[in-house]
């Protein structure tokens, strides 16, 4: 029974001593090394590579270009696929591209015996080009004589979409209401996770094997063969032990090429890793995003109606696309509840940028940046106290969302805010920084968030786990649910354990992902593995234990009704009396001359609901006016995820979470040459991903609400975590300053800027 | 893997000097720290390297019979952080040589090596600077010593003879003995960066401390090479121990630095930050020695 325990990570002896191995650890002989020649224009065309030169470099195999790869067209996006065309993703990619579409685009490659070959060669490439201007601002993009990025998308919109609840004409219509309207921008920023991109391919039985530090090995297969147009089960995904991916490889990134590569040296062995300057600019990146939001609201706070018009910066290819933003424009109608009417006018446009994938909450960080920032100004100009606020407009218990089906069963987010206020003290400290002058000023600051927990409606949601059960009572544990850093093998563990009633350690969970021999799954994304493969554990779990009683009670003579299993015994549940171990069954039934059976249980399971996950965040800050400075001293995240399986896993979660925060709101941009379009500061120096020395003590809290929809009680934790503190941090800049700030980062080059706006410095 | 040509693994100071002639095409490595980078990125693909990593000849801190204070260029960044002499006599350039990078990179890269890059960011290249330090280069005719404005030529350039070698950086008595210094890094991030602007001051006070009999400030990131600021330090010598003194240099220092503008921070950002990391250097300069304001 360790559900609701922390108990030791299943991987983590392994992790510590080094022993635990990843994609760059398993050569058996030295492979050949591939590396990809990026463009060195942002929008163009490619009219001629010579590659004469780079062939004459000793130790190059093989040059391929963009004028020599099939002229298939794929989809990249880490989405479960559908059967039906409408809802399939957009097929925009090409192996390598003579239609270069950001400074980056992959445009040939190379094959050689080592690393240095290899870069030697692409060195000696030689390429011509026709250029186009670079389009960096999704508003920019959608001019109507703006370069075309894919000929079929009109203004390089991707896609448009919205929704209007209620009239929001009639609504604001309505005399005396108060109006607040501002722009909010948030930046490009790409995930660092700390094992590069990296995977590598061979042949074997005509089949191409590819093994790859991913997220999601069963749609990598999937998008392998749709690129090489070879049926689906000609490709085998293996995933190893994986270095974090936080969104990044929940896309097909260098698999598919890697799989064509080995295909040109008669399946040889080719390694494909990127560095950490092409996982920068040449991976996903999180989508940049412009926000207008308009809130009519009554003298006592109540929002009558509201309107969002956001963009979303896609960069050159579709990958997840416009579904970023939709969901980004369900927070903004849920999360807050509007008296008459709410309207929103979503896009997502192309510009000659890395392609924008998933990454870590889905949309959620953009908007509510956006709207947290938004909310907080409206109470500063009613004097009002922000959470007063939002407690009068934020969503109530007892809402009910007809498309989903997710019921906000409870006051999550009341709770929350109680607690993260009463850690941090707010009222106390808002009253006591009221006032705040000179050079250095402190403040609080905070924020509310919305989150759901997976992917239906929208996508299928299905997950399958196997069982099987060794002679001593231990069992083996399969999901189609990968490991990524976030604890999942360990509370898979719990589950598993927690249902069939056998000691934690006697579940061994099958880490490594191999699509011949895991169970389907759709891997790690959308917050929905602990959910919806808890579904299917405890359904398999459930088959288990189900079949093992069975045969106890053909062992024991005492019936199965009456039978039940506690810490690996079969136990009488009326007299309390161990009549045997699982362990005793299953060898006694493997091994039975009449009655022989391997027990194991496998089972697929659908999952047709989706639960709200909502938590809040406060901050408390001290601005250095002069320096453009902030220094965070006090965070705290407080979750509403439902039941927690590993509390300390869990809090470790919200920890990452918040320091992705930190970064958003103070630190990290991805930017880019206006004139050029070249990435500036895609490395690890020039890329301000804050240090250990920029943060302050990370506060996790939770309030444990029991999930009704789920099989554990528990909801969505994997990304919630990185969504509140960046406006919480804003909010609380605004309290000690007076600055609103609406674009994020708040480095010190744009606090320097209002500050000097607003005469807070060369007074 | 690093696409190296070849490399010398240099057995003395002479030795290294031979070196050095016979292969004019060579660069010298010592932690590698900055030479490493370069060669990964392809600007030093292919070279050679003289390595003079392993003469521990060059390594360590002492004071020479006139009080001189001689740092020796090996001496990594942490070393120069923990030196008791250095502690005792110019503690500001242990605080400059412990804000470089991280925990791997000081203990790896040397103070020879971050004044000999020519970079204007080396943090401790202003401090030096205002210490008025020289180096002592060897070469096949003997050494030569250069001040540290001499020695750094331009960005990325210093003057250092294609037979040379850096074999010492020099303080003198009169240089340190009773100044009391402040070096502000002033970067994006705590630690793991490289400076937006660096500020080093130090002053001399009178006996009674009350006036400022000496000041020196230089800076890091506001010119190709670290620069000093005269017209800052002639507004301080002499004048009273005051704020105003204080806000009077740091609005002179703005006359002795002309930045631009770039993608890394704009011009009036980085002037706002010149007056600022001047005023709150000289003024922690000051209280620490024993002065008050």
């Amino acid at each position: 029974m360790s559900v609701g325990k922390s108990v030791k990570r299943v991987d983590a002896y392994d992790k510590v001593v080094g022993r635990a191995r990843y994609t760059d650890d398993f050569y058996e002989r030295e492979p050949l090394v591939a590396k990809v020649l990026h463009s060195t224009i942002a929008n163009g065309r490619v009219l001629k590579i010579d590659v004469s030169k780079a062939l004459e470099v000793e130790g190059v195999v093989k040059v391929v270009t963009c004028f020599d790869v099939p002229d298939t067209q794929f989809p990249t996006a880490g989405h479960p696929w559908s059967t039906d065309p409408a809802h399939q993703d957009v097929a925009d990619r090409r192996l390598l591209t003579d239609r270069v579409r950001y400074y980056g685009d992959d445009i040939a490659a190379v094959i050689a015996k080592d690393e240095i070959s290899a870069a030697r060669a692409l060195a000696a490439i030689a390429v011509e080009y026709e250029e186009y201007e670079p389009l960096l601002d999704p508003i920019d993009a959608m001019r109507e004589d703006a370069p075309r990025l894919h000929e079929r998308f009109e203004r390089n919109v991707l896609a448009h979409s919205g929704y209007e609840n209620g009239d929001y004409a009639a609504a604001t219509a309505e005399e005396g209401l108060l109006v607040h309207d501002g722009w909010y921008s948030v930046p490009t920023v790409q995930h660092c996770h700390i094992e590069n991109v990296c995977s590598y391919a061979y042949m074997e039985g005509g089949r191409i094997v590819v093994v790859s530090s991913t997220q999601i090995p069963h749609i990598v297969r999937r998008v392998v063969a749709q690129a090489l147009d070879i049926p689906w089960g000609k490709v085998r995904i293996i995933k190893p032990y994986i270095g974090g991916g936080f969104g990044n490889k929940q896309d097909a990134l260098y698999e598919p090429l890697n799989a064509y590569l080995t295909t040109l040296v008669g399946g040889r062995c080719v390694k494909l890793e990127l560095t950490r300057e092409e996982t920068f600019t040449s991976t996903r990146v999180r989508h940049a995003m412009r926000f207008h939001i308009v809130t009519h609201y009554r003298r006592d706070g109540r929002f009558v109606a509201r309107r969002l018009e956001g963009y979303s910066a896609q960069g050159g290819y579709a990958s997840h696309g416009h579904g970023v933003i939709a969901k980004a424009a369900s927070a903004f109608a849920q999360l807050y509840d509007d008296e008459a009417a709410t309207k929103a006018d979503v896009y997502t446009v192309f510009t000659t940028m890395p392609a924008a994938g998933a990454m870590r909450a889905y949309g959620i960080p953009q908007i509510t940046f956006a709207m947290e920032s938004h909310v907080e100004d409206i109470a500063r100009s009613l004097s009002m106290d922000p959470m007063e606020l939002r407690r009068l407009n934020m969503m109530k218990p007892g809402f009910y969302d007809d498309f989903s089906k997710n019921r906000n069963y409870y006051d999550s987010l009341g709770e929350c805010i109680k607690k993260g206020a009463q850690y941090i003290e707010y009222e106390a400290k808002r009253a006591r920084y009221a006032d705040e002058t000179g050079d250095v000023r402190r403040g609080v600051g905070m924020s509310i968030f919305w989150y759901n927990t997976a992917v239906w409606p929208i996508s299928l949601e299905a997950s399958a786990c196997r069982l099987v059960l060794n002679q001593d009572g231990s069992v083996q544990l399969q999901t189609g649910e990968t490991e990524i850093g976030q604890g999942a093998d360990t509370v898979f563990a719990q589950m598993a354990s927690h249902t069939l009633g056998i000691p934690f350690e006697d579940v061994h969970v099958v880490s490594t992902h191999d699509t011949d021999i895991s169970p389907f799954g759709t891997g790690a994304y959308a917050s929905r593995q602990t959910y919806v493969a808890g579904m299917a554990i405890r359904r398999s779990a459930e088959e288990l234990k189900e079949k093992i009683l069975r045969h106890a009670q053909r062992l024991s003579g005492v019936e199965q009704a009456l039978l039940d299993i506690e810490d690996g015994r079969i136990v009488r549940q009326d007299t309390g009396e161990a009549l045997m171990t699982v362990g005793d069954v299953a060898t006694e039934t493997l091994y039975s001359m009449t009655d022989a059976e391997h027990i194991t249980a496998e089972g697929t399971q659908q999952c047709k609901s989706n639960a709200l996950s909502m938590g809040c965040a406060f901050a408390e800050v001290e601005v250095d006016i002069p320096l453009g400075k902030v220094r965070v001293l006090n965070l705290v995240n407080v979750h509403d995820a439902g039941v927690l399986i590993n509390p300390q896993l869990a809090e470790a979660q919200v920890h990452g979470g918040m320091s992705m925060s930190l970064g958003y709101g103070l630190y990290e941009t991805l930017q880019f040459d206006p004139k050029t379009g070249r990435p500036l500061n895609g490395n690890l120096l020039d890329y301000k991903l804050p240090t250990t020395m920029d943060h302050p003590h990370l506060e996790a809290r939770f309030v444990e609400f029991y999930e009704p929809t789920s099989a554990y009680g528990t909801k969505a934790l994997g990304e919630p975590p990185a969504v509140p503190a960046a406006p919480a941090i804003r909010n609380a800049i605004l309290h000690a300053t007076g600055v609103a700030v609406n674009e994020a980062p708040m480095t010190p080059h744009v606090l320097f800027k209002r500050f000097s706006e607003e005469g807070l410095i060369g007074r | 893997m690093y696409d190296i040509d070849a490399i010398y693994e240099a057995k003395s100071v002479s030795d290294a000097v031979r070196l050095r002639q016979e292969h004019p095409r060579a660069v010298i490595i010592a932690g590698g720290s900055d030479v490493l980078i370069k060669i990964r990125e392809g600007k030093l693909a292919g070279a050679e390297l003289i390595s003079i990593y392993k003469l521990d000849e060059l390594r360590g801190v002492s004071m020479d019979e006139d009080g001189t204070l001689r740092i020796l260029p090996l001496t990594s960044f942490s070393h120069i952080t923990a030196n008791a002499l250095l502690r005792e006599h110019i503690p500001v350039l242990c605080e400059a040589a412990d804000v470089v990078g991280g925990p791997q990179v000081r203990n790896i890269g040397t103070i020879g090596g971050n004044i000999s890059n020519g970079v204007t960011s080396a943090d401790t290249a202003s401090t030096l600077h205002a210490w008025d330090a020289e180096v002592e280069l060897t070469g096949a005719n003997g050494v030569r010593r250069l001040t540290m404005r001499e020695y750094q030529v331009g960005a990325g350039r210093v003057d250092l003879h294609p037979d040379e070698l850096l074999t010492a950086i020099l303080i003198r008595r009169e240089r340190y003995e009773g100044y009391f210094g402040r070096y502000i890094k002033y970067s994006m991030r705590a630690a793991m960066d490289i400076a937006t602007l660096g500020c080093s001051a130090n002053v001399r006070l009178s006996p009674d401390r009350c006036r400022i009999e000496d000041m020196r400030l230089a800076f890091g990131v506001a010119a190709p090479t670290a620069i000093r600021a005269h017209s800052a330090e002639a507004a301080a010598r002499g004048a009273a121990v005051c704020g105003a003194t204080v806000d009077a240099c740091a609005a002179a220092a703005l006359q002795d630095v002309s930045p631009r503008t770039s993608w890394r921070a704009s011009k009036e950002f980085r002037l706002q930050l010149t007056r600022e990391l001047t005023r709150r250097a000289l003024k922690d300069a000051i209280i620490r020695a024993g002065g008050e304001l």
